[in-house]
């Protein structure tokens, strides 16, 4: 409350009415923070479920049938570049740098994520070729919860992008799209962090257990 | 008939609607089903006839449906919640009847009996207290805390929205297909697809789905609310009780609603995709269901029952003319509750194959939140003590609520013994216990909060003769139903049995329709006891906005208070600052000077999204796959065509706030200030004469 509104989100230049308009920036963010909280309950629970059902085979395929680490590996990569160059993202718009090194950033994150979505779904495709489908077992059932919900988050991610390029073309570098920026590099870093813990628990967890 | 093989209406036909059931075989419970599914259309033909003859389409999607105001958000949530209350006490009145016909099978049919407790279970937990709770609380934060508005209007009109089209969603089942059978609780396998192939279910699910999201965005906007726009010089230990509540209620919700959304969603998984997260088969577990249920579920008894706790606190501090006592230990025992809440959901399935030892960790737990309760209780006690009691109808209920609350908290007690659960799990004493703990300690400060706040949304009070009536059936009608539950629980009569044998039984039952009944009176008092008031409110004006000589903010400001709130944002000195002001004489400054206020303009993205989801959920329970996918896009297109309208804000000129500040502040000097004395007459204008320098 009593804090200097001007430090509240360095983070960004934000134009004229600076108070006014930290102080919103400050309360959209504190509010998204809180979702990214509730999100992370979702995620936690879905990790717990899968943890609860890896024993649940059923006789159908388990993770050292169906799990292939080089894509996984190739798709880690991806996602974690996507993650850099939302940083970059950033880095531009608070050195106020020109909007085309903006745009540019933002571009590759969107291809990273596109690439990152094309490879999960061919990972599914082969799974469901070799018998590892959702339909066969608790354990794939959980999987199946699990690594898509996350792959739902970055469909997301990927349209809010395209809806942002729109919207910096129409409105310009506002206050508001600067504030809707910073909100999208803490979703997609969300989005990295899940993925971390879905390569430790789900897939080395599960070919170590499982 | 499986998913593939759906036409274009999916599978809904004539057979979905009971009047179907009631000319192939006619019957008590036919007519039971034709009546209820009568009652909804009449009251939509009714609404949409009076709307229309009254030519009121134009006000109400202008003021209201549109509105992004808290306190309208906070007054709509509120009728809904009141709409469905008639409702599920209605429903409670039919079970109650069907169990005191006799030993024997009673006038309803096994399914229609069980439906029965399954809507009216997820009718009254998410459609009357959680709506309920999120009016008042919508219409008193901002107020409470100094604030022009919450921190998101338009997702506060959002929630509204959600929670609206999934109960509307309980009212289609009654006219189109049948409610689930399984209890609010919805425990698969018996609700997978296996067992329960029909719509039921899907009802359930939707309607849990949608309200949860929109329980989410709200819980995550009052959060916000109370720790970014207090006003200046609002510390935290200077907040209002009841704003600490809703801050430990939105905790929870922003915590506990994610295992009710998972527990559904896996729920709808498995039953339209043959998922096996809960099945019987290829390693399904339903122990997972049972967990992620209550981990949800226990968490929810709280977020309803702690800003119950703030209501009361408010209004004995008030209606006692003291400062609330040990309100330190109030805060303390507040947040030790939220947080151990979390830590005992497993008593709701102590009999459901865990060790002994991890009952006893979750008995011990759930004991332990009986001292934070119990702190709050003496504070309650202790700020009663030697104040200026004026029995006000807040008052009765609050009084009512401290000594019949406890008796539901002792049972509580009896029931964490995981020994003495065994015992008495599934029967009717646990039924006695949580209506014990939801009636008092929830609803009666629901109502509490109405008759003390009603004044300041509509600047006339509430009649208190009907008031008292209403307090008295209610209390009266509660102890006759439930009390007798209790014993017939300890008999062995077990939850949810449409029929008995036990001839011993039967008195209870008689003296528990009897005090349905008389919670029918209670209901109807509030209703008459309304029609009342707007009818003489020409003698309970209290236009000057104190009518009970009030200790926080809101009372500082008109009723109705001004789209705006306050004038100019007060600066914040005192814990109970307006009392503070009044003991000073400087409760009614004038200003320096005014401010230009920037305003959420309305929007009709809520209403949108109220009937996009409604009719998406309606396409998803029938199997109209080409209608859910279109909803479902036209859902995403309406969000993204809303984050293109940048024009949100309105402004209200100086000139125009100064010109109504200073009319009211005329009106303020031209009143004469009452005494308690004459709280209820109709002298008292809403200017008190302070009566706490004596006492503090």
């Amino acid at each position: 409350m009593n804090r200097a509104p001007s430090h509240s989100y360095p983070g960004i230049n934000l134009g004229e009415d600076h108070a006014s308009a930290h102080k919103a920036t400050e309360v959209v963010t504190f509010g998204f923070w809180v979702f990214l909280m509730s999100d992370l309950v979702y995620f936690g629970l879905m990790f717990a479920i899968y943890i609860t059902m890896i024993d649940a085979q059923a006789g159908g395929p388990g993770p050292h049938e169906l799990f292939d680490l080089k894509s996984i590996f190739a798709q880690t990569l991806i996602l974690l570049t996507s993650s850099l160059t939302v940083g970059l993202a950033m880095l531009a718009l608070k050195y106020n740098l020109p909007r085309a090194r903006i745009v540019l950033w933002f571009g590759m994150t969107l291809v990273l994520g596109l690439s990152f979505l094309v490879l999960e779904i061919r990972d599914f495709m082969n799974m469901s070729a070799q018998g590892g489908i959702p339909q066969r077992s608790g354990f794939l059932s959980a999987f199946y919860g699990l690594v898509p919900l996350h792959g739902l988050h970055v469909a997301t991610g990927c349209l809010w992008l395209i809806i942002l390029g729109i919207q910096l073309r129409v409105f310009g570098l506002t206050d508001l799209l600067m504030s809707r920026m910073v909100r999208l590099a803490l979703f997609w870093h969300f989005l990295d962090l899940i993925w971390i813990g879905i390569v430790t628990i789900v897939y080395f967890g599960g070919l170590t257990y499982g | 008939m499986t998913s593939a093989e759906t036409g274009f209406f999916g599978r809904l036909n004539w057979d979905a609607f009971p009047i179907a059931g009631l000319i192939q075989n006619p019957g008590a419970n036919e007519i039971i089903a034709n009546a209820a599914a009568a009652i909804v259309i009449v009251g939509v033909v009714a609404v949409v006839g009076i709307l229309t003859w009254f030519r009121l389409w134009g006000p109400l999607w202008r003021d209201w449906l549109t509105s992004a105001d808290h306190k309208k958000i906070g007054i709509m949530y509120i009728v809904f919640a009141i709409v469905m209350l008639a409702r599920g006490v209605l429903e409670g009145v039919v079970m109650r009847a069907q169990q005191a016909a006799g030993p024997g099978d009673g006038f309803l049919k096994p399914e229609h009996f069980a439906e029965l407790f399954s809507t009216h279970g997820t009718i009254m937990v998410f459609f009357v207290a959680v709506p309920f709770v999120f009016g008042v609380a919508n219409y008193l934060i901002p107020l409470m805390i100094g604030a022009r508005d919450v921190a998101f209007p338009v997702m506060n009109q959002i929630g509204l929205g959600l929670t609206v089209s999934a109960g509307l969603m309980l009212m289609v089942s009654l006219v189109v297909g049948e409610f689930s059978t399984g209890g609010w609780t919805a425990y698969p396998p018996y609700t997978g697809a296996a067992f329960n192939p029909g719509v039921g279910p899907d009802y359930w699910i939707w309607a849990i789905v949608v309200s949860g999201v929109g329980t989410t965005l709200t819980g995550i906007n009052f959060a916000v609310t109370i720790y970014k726009l207090r006003a200046p010089g609002m510390k935290f230990m200077r907040l209002p009780m009841y704003c600490w509540t809703i801050i430990c209620s939105s905790i929870l919700i922003i915590f506990a609603m994610p295992p009710l959304g998972v527990a559904a969603l896996l729920l709808a998984a498995d039953r339209y995709l043959d998922f096996h997260f809960f099945t019987n088969d290829l390693g399904g577990n339903m122990m997972n269901y049972a967990n992620l249920f209550w981990l949800f579920g226990h968490p929810e008894v709280y977020l309803l029952v702690l800003p119950a706790y703030g209501i009361y606190s408010e209004v004995f501090a008030t209606f006692s003319a003291k400062r609330l006592y040990g309100y330190n230990s109030l805060v303390i025992a507040t947040m030790s509750i939220a947080v151990m809440s979390f830590t005992v959901w497993l008593h709701h399935f102590f009999t459901m194959g865990q060790s002994a030892l991890i009952n006893a960790v979750f008995g011990i737990a759930t004991m332990l939140i009986a001292i934070p309760t119990g702190v709050k209780v003496y504070d309650w006690m202790a700020t009663l003590y030697r104040g200026r009691i004026r029995f006000s109808v807040p008052m009765l209920y609050s009084l009512s609520f401290l000594m019949l609350f406890v008796i539901g908290g002792l049972s509580g007690v009896i029931l964490a013994n995981p020994t003495v659960d065994y015992q008495v799990h599934n029967t009717l004493f646990l039924v006695a216990h949580f209506h014990n703990a939801l009636l008092p300690g929830v609803l009666f400060g629901l109502l509490a909060a109405y008759n003390y706040w009603f004044p300041k949304a509509f600047g006339f009070r509430l009649n208190e003769f009907w008031g008292r009536v209403s307090v008295f059936c209610w209390t009266i009608g509660f102890l006759l139903t439930f009390m007798p539950l209790y014993f017939v629980g300890l008999m062995g009569m077990p939850r949810r049995s449409f029929s008995w044998e036990d001839p011993s039984f039967h008195p209870y039952m008689i003296t528990a329709v009897i005090g349905a009944l008389v919670i029918t009176c209670g209901l109807f008092s509030v209703l008459i006891q309304l029609w009342v008031s707007i009818r003489d409110r020409d003698q309970t004006r209290a236009p000057v906005g104190d009518p009970w000589d009030g200790r926080t903010l809101e009372w500082s400001i008109p009723s109705p208070p001004p789209t705006y709130n306050f004038a100019i944002i007060p600066q914040v000195t005192d814990r109970d600052n307006f009392a503070a002001a009044k003991e000073r004489g400087q409760a009614y400054p004038t200003p320096d000077a005014y401010e230009d206020i920037e305003m959420p303009r309305n929007t009709g993205i809520g209403f949108v999204l109220c009937v996009l989801s409604g009719i998406w959920m309606f396409a998803l329970v029938w199997w109209i796959w080409w209608l859910a996918a279109l909803m479902t896009i036209l859902i995403i297109l309406a969000i993204i065509v809303w984050s293109f309208d940048t024009s949100t804000e309105i402004i209200i000129p100086a000139e125009e706030i100064r010109k109504d500040h200073e009319a009211w502040l005329a009106l303020v000097h031209s009143t004469a200030a009452v005494d308690r004395d004459y709280e209820s007459a109709p002298e008292n204008r809403g200017l008190a004469r302070p009566d706490m320098e004596a006492i503090t």
